[in-house]
């Protein structure tokens, strides 16, 4: 799936097979699912009928052949549109494939182990995995702890735990167990798996029209039929001027005006955003749930590993009156020489980078490590007895060797608190020598999407089990909207319905068992791939690379796939504008040759014009392929900037582009003599 | 355009302008039950009708029980109007002693009053009696405006509402309106038109000996209290053949500009209405704007053409511009004491509403002048409007706009907090579908058929403007007639009465529909990524769609009428 990402749009393992589908799509009953389309499909049926005819009664057809030609190329290149979109996904389908491989599973009887097919199992059943084996199916680790290479589902190589218990229990049929043993429980009957449902929806198997798209092709099959009427009803017109229509220039007219570019389009679009999200290595169960994302108004970001890097980390020293800095900065530095934990590391690195001190020796310390009666931890070390730790307990150690605290370090203590940071108050025997401040560091880069997040109409939630005091602080810093702390999963959830209650939509990220009914609740839920298989099945997607980031990417691509619809229906319809400048001064060219003031476009002739529409239509189909693949650039802008920007593009654009394009075909269909 | 032209007509819009603030906020108490300056007198009235129809005006209906409740009342009222017109000879007030009016005239009269339509295809003054007049005709300006006017209500608050069953109650709207709205404006409407000369009486014609000592017969009758309600409930049925060209209907250039005022005055109120109901006063004002453009790109319009008039007179010899003494332009079917500018904007106005008041004859025109009207109708008269019908009818295509344009801000579109989804794309296509295959339908088969074709007075693309017109007058409950066109005939009195009814009902259902389902989601908040109703933005895109989906599906058709017809004029041919 890595080489997914960076799969040329028009790579030619893609477009061969996609060019034989188009033709294959023609099929009728496929076509009657577009109604768009379908009165295409009907009219080139039509005017090849007519040409037919045309031909045994020995008449001139140059012209209607070519439209024919050209209503058939615009089937195709829609077809084309829909098998290219297809096809992206196809192509990562068999890479999928290729990774699910028969296996033979050791399932655990009563009386002890017996050799299956990985096909015979069944949700409840129990196998044994060892090193080098791959895992027959999905299902929770319920003995022993193992590294497994995931790879074939996230493209990632780095091996990842999975071990009994916790969040982290949860195996995916056709990953391969690295080392160790372990028992894992089936939660899924064969064809349900993971792998199965991803190998179907990236195939488009499972596709069904989202709410939106169903609302959209109502439009566009309403637009159809008002076309039809107008079209329907020249003809009586024109006989009453005393003139004619013949049917293939009817049908002509009819097909340029329908909305074909969008409802060409219209189903690539789909395909595409749910290959979009899946190149981003998310899963999304279904397009619903992709669209749901661009329509999200509230974010649910869990603190730590999603706001902040994990742990916490020392920030600054803060000297007692009297104590040189340096000094307050090399008794932290000694007391964590021995500590292995993320803050102590992090005491030592601040240590280097201010104080440019390096780290010494071990030999000779005495460490005494952190206990939950003591609440602090340091070093004996020539005859010194250094501590650090919670600043009552540490107070207490050092009334007990007969020193004192400072006023200041007291105050000093209170605002490290206030600010939401961890003060750690050192001493040197009797003597306080400073505080040094833990915090939680915010990732780079997060208070710029959160902005971008607003412009959007965004607002973010830090979910932490901090308390307020310390949420309020992280959240100013990160820059998000509001914070739950000391969040436990139900006020998670009561959170989530709150939001839902006042009309939003609430996006959120999980990976823990008890995240679950939130995932379930939310609209949008993201569970991470080394979530828990409960997890898993309440989110409506999951992402194989566990990042809980990624929320904020598929939040643009479910709004960049609503964007690209509404520009291409608007570009679509705005189009119609040129062509009956071309058309009806051609149609009725003979019965009133005054209205050839309208041919603003000074088409050569009658037949040029038609037919340059015609190609037109037909043309900007496959030229818009990319743009339907990719979708309109997205911007992280208000809404009001966005519509003004696509308005321009595609309203204004839309009016002027056929002009240029029909006149441009124009030349060149008269430069080759084909009318 | 001349300088009193435009002068005119920023006069006419700044106190248009003026108008809606209050006539909206004045909407919003009435509606919403609140205390206003009329209560001591209607009150008790409102009580009374209540009680002597015997309805619950408190309850909170669905939109379905809403709809079968006007249906019911617009479908008696429709047999009883067919009734009084078959039967006037029997009933009193009826000096000149007219006998029944035939069964398919009456048919269409039924439907063309109850409908908002007032389509005439008969000559008022020699055929009504003062009681079909005023029991059956002017009750029926009353009761098809107050029923615009509850829709739009009832569409409104569908939008304003949250989870909500119920989008009202249709007996305290519908009654309301009559009392509260239409009553007193146009009871003095009235009193100002008796003082400028219109009639209003109960006589017989009276006969009078001409200069040149011919009998020539004076027609009278109610008419003051009628010309007021016709232009306030954008009716526009005429008490005389003639309409507003009458002299005893629009004496003077100023009712003349009284008039024009009525017919905007509840249209653009309902604008502001939708925007302090909804809370977004500058959504309403975004509608507001929308509408302006529209009407005043086609008052500059009909007004430049008519002043510019017919090369081919010119080259006759005849004065475009205008001179001392002398109009200039294209004066053929215009009154002399209106001129070209009230006259063009005369009628730009009455097909912005659907009004269908004339006090020229469209049919005389010049064809792009012509065109105006022809256009103004094709939107769906969503400019100002037919009183509560513009703003119903706009409302469709708000829903469309939001639904198009707001894809492309990358949410699921949703107009003031409402998602628009399928239901609501469905129902407006629907809507918008009805009227596109009336007009057409119904046009391509008078086009064609001997029946159709034998009422014209015209050849050419003329006549076939004529049967377009006639169409788009009904589907759009215009009422105005293009004339030149023998309408009264069975052929058309049976399928402009379809035209009308089913352009009227047909169109309306759908659009309570989607009130209904509006009023039942909730609201999502506003925020930045909202797509805004407010706006210069707004207003440009909701022109682009009513023009571009509205109105661009007849383009084939004007091509085929006013267009070719003027380029020909302009080349010079004759028919």
């Amino acid at each position: 799936m890595a080489q997914a990402q960076r799969r040329r749009l028009f790579d030619p393992a893609i477009v061969r097979p996609a060019v034989a589908d188009s033709f294959r799509k023609l099929d009728p009953r496929l076509q009657a699912r577009n109604p768009v389309m379908f009165v295409v499909l009907a009219g080139a049926f039509l005017v090849t009928v007519l040409l037919v005819r045309d031909v045994v009664r020995g008449r001139e057809v140059l012209f209607n052949l070519q439209i024919a030609l050209w209503l058939w190329f615009t089937l195709l290149f829609a077809n084309f549109a829909e098998a290219m979109a297809e096809g992206r996904g196809k192509a990562q389908a068999a890479a999928l494939k290729r990774g699910r491989t028969e296996t033979v599973a050791r399932r655990l009887t009563k009386r002890g182990e017996e050799s299956v097919p990985a096909t015979a199992l069944r949700k409840g059943d129990r196998v044994v995995v060892e090193a080098g084996d791959a895992i027959p199916g999905d299902g929770t680790v319920v003995e022993g702890i193992a590294s497994v290479d995931e790879s074939a589902i996230t493209g990632e190589s780095a091996p990842v735990i999975r071990e009994s218990g916790g969040d982290r229990s949860a195996v995916t049929g056709g990953t391969r167990v690295l080392s160790d043993r372990i028992v894992v429980e089936i939660t899924s009957n064969p064809g349900e798996t993971f792998l199965d449902r991803m190998i179907a929806l990236v195939e488009g198997a499972t596709r069904q029209k989202t709410p939106n798209e169903i609302a959209l092709s109502i439009l566009l099959a309403g637009l159809t039929i008002i076309f039809l009427i107008a079209t329907v009803t020249l003809r009586p017109f024109a006989i009453y001027a005393g003139g004619s229509a013949s049917t293939p220039v009817l049908i002509a007219l009819l097909v340029c005006l329908i909305p074909t570019t969008i409802g060409g389009l219209l189903s690539a679009i789909g395909i595409a955003g749910m290959d979009r999200v899946l190149q981003h290595n998310v899963l999304a169960m279904s397009g619903r749930a992709v669209e749901a994302a661009g329509d999200v108004n509230v974010l649910l970001l869990d603190k730590t590993g999603t706001i902040t890097l994990g742990n916490r980390q020392a920030t600054d020293f803060f000297h007692a009156p009297g104590v040189l800095p340096g000094d307050l900065a090399e008794a932290a530095q000694l007391s964590s020489l021995a500590d292995e934990t993320p803050e102590g590391r992090s005491i030592v690195v601040l240590a280097k980078e201010k104080f440019a001190l390096r780290a010494r020796r071990v030999e000779g310390m005495n460490f005494i490590p952190f206990s939950a009666t003591t609440r602090m931890s340091g070093v004996d070390y020539n005859g010194r007895k250094i501590r650090k730790g919670a600043g009552d307990s540490v107070t207490a150690w050092v009334r007990s060797l007969g020193g004192d605290i400072d006023a200041t370090v007291t105050d000093l203590l209170n605002r490290i608190s206030a600010e939401g940071a961890t003060p750690l108050l050192v001493s040197d025997g009797p003597r306080v020598m400073g505080v040094v401040a833990l915090r939680d560091i915010v990732k780079a880069g997060m208070r710029d999407r959160f902005d971008r997040l607003r412009a959007m109409g965004i607002r973010t939630i830090m979910i932490t089990g901090d308390n307020p005091l310390t949420a309020s602080a992280i959240a100013r810093e990160a820059g998000v909207d509001d914070f739950l702390a000391q969040a436990t999963p139900e006020q998670k959830l009561a959170l989530i319905r709150k939001e839902q209650e006042g009309g939003n939509l609430v996006a959120m990220t999980g990976d823990g068992t008890n995240d679950a009914p939130a995932l379930a609740q939310a609209d949008v839920g993201v569970a991470m791939n080394t979530g828990t298989q409960a997890a898993r099945e309440a989110g409506n997607m999951v992402d194989l690379d566990s990042n809980p980031t990624k929320l904020i990417e598929v939040v643009e691509i479910g709004k960049q796939l609503l964007m690209t619809r509404g520009a291409l229906t608007t570009f679509s319809i705005a189009n119609d504008v040129a062509k009956y400048f071309a058309i009806l001064p051609a149609m009725f060219a003979a019965t009133y040759p005054v209205l050839n003031a309208l041919n603003v476009m000074h088409l050569a002739n009658p037949r040029s014009a038609i037919l340059s529409a015609v190609i037109f239509n037909a043309l900007i189909i496959i030229a818009l392929v990319p743009l339907a693949l990719r979708g309109v650039k997205y911007r992280p802008l208000g809404a009001a900037r966005i519509l003004a920007r696509n308005l321009w593009i595609y309203g204004v654009g839309g009016i002027l582009v056929p002009f240029i394009g029909i006149k441009l075909i124009d030349w060149i269909v008269v430069a080759l003599h084909l009318a | 355009m001349t300088g009193r032209q435009v002068g005119e007509l920023a006069v006419y819009f700044a106190l248009i302008i003026a108008a809606t603030p209050v006539l909206g906020a004045y909407m919003k108490r009435v509606f919403a039950g609140e205390r206003t300056f009329l209560d001591p007198v209607l009150r008790p009235i409102e009580r009374l009708t209540y009680r002597l129809c015997g309805v619950d005006a408190e309850k909170d209906q669905t939109w379905i029980e809403w709809t079968v409740a006007m249906l019911v009342v617009n479908a008696a009222s429709l047999f009883l109007l067919y009734a009084f017109q078959r039967m006037q000879h029997w009933l009193p007030l009826n000096p000149n002693h007219f006998g029944a009016v035939s069964a398919d005239s009456s048919w269409n009269t039924a439907v063309s009053f109850t409908t908002n339509t007032n389509w005439q295809g008969y000559s008022g003054e020699s055929t009504m009696s003062h009681f079909t007049q005023m029991v059956g005709l002017a009750f029926h300006n009353f009761l098809s405006a107050a029923t615009g006017i509850a829709i739009a209500v009832a569409v409104i608050r569908g939008v304003a509402r949250e989870k909500a069953k119920g989008i009202g109650n249709f007996w305290f709207d519908c009654t309301r309106s009559i009392l509260w709205i239409l009553l007193p404006l146009s009871f003095l409407a009235a009193l100002f038109f008796v003082s400028r000369g219109v009639v209003q009486n109960f006589q017989a014609d009276v006969a009078v000996k001409t200069v040149e000592g011919a009998e020539q017969k004076i027609p009278q009758g109610p008419v003051a209290s009628q010309e007021a309600i016709k232009e306030l409930g954008t009716n526009g049925g005429g008490f005389f053949n003639a309409n507003s060209g009458f002299p005893y209907e629009n004496p003077t250039p100023g009712t003349n500009f009284a008039q024009m005022l009525l017919i905007f005055a509840i249209g653009g109120g309902l604008t502001s209405a939708l925007g302090r109901m909804t809370g977004s006063e500058k959504h309403g004002w975004a509608v507001f704007a929308a509408m302006s453009l529209m009407f005043l790109a086609g008052a500059v319009a009909a007004t430049v053409f008519e002043q510019r008039g017919n090369p081919i007179h010119q080259k006759a010899g005849v004065q475009a511009l205008p001179t001392e003494g002398g109009t200039g332009g294209n004066m053929e079917g215009k009154e002399v004491r209106f001129g070209i500018g009230d006259s063009a904007l005369f009628a730009t106005v009455t097909t912005d509403a659907s009004c269908g008041a004339v006090n020229a004859w469209h049919d005389s025109f010049t064809p792009l002048g012509g065109l105006v009207p022809l256009a103004n109708i094709a939107t769906g008269e969503v400019i100002f409007g037919g009183v509560g019908a513009g703003l119903y009818g706009i409302f469709v295509f708000i829903v469309l706009t939001v639904f198009i344009a707001g894809l492309m801000v990358g949410r699921t579109p949703e107009y003031l907090g409402k998602k628009i989804e399928s239901h609501e794309v469905k129902l407006a296509m629907l809507s918008i579908l009805i009227l596109t295959l009336l007009i057409l339908g119904f046009s391509a088969a008078a086009a064609r058929l001997p029946a159709g074709l034998s009422s014209l007075n015209n050849k050419g693309p003329h006549g076939f403007t004529e049967i377009l017109y006639a169409y788009e007058s009904g589907a759009g409950n215009n009422g105005s007639a293009f004339a030149g066109l023998n309408a009264n005939t069975p052929w058309y009195n049976v399928t402009l009465g379809l035209d009308m009814f089913f352009g009227r009902f047909f169109m309306l259902i759908p659009i309570l529909g989607i009130a209904g389902s509006l009023a039942a989601k909730k609201k999502i908040p506003a925020s930045a990524g909202t797509f805004p109703v407010t706006g210069p933005l707004f207003t440009v895109l909701l022109v682009g769609v009513i023009v571009i989906v509205g109105a661009l599906t007849f383009f084939p058709a004007f091509s085929l009428g006013p267009v070719v017809e003027h380029l020909l004029m302009e080349a010079g041919a004759v028919f």
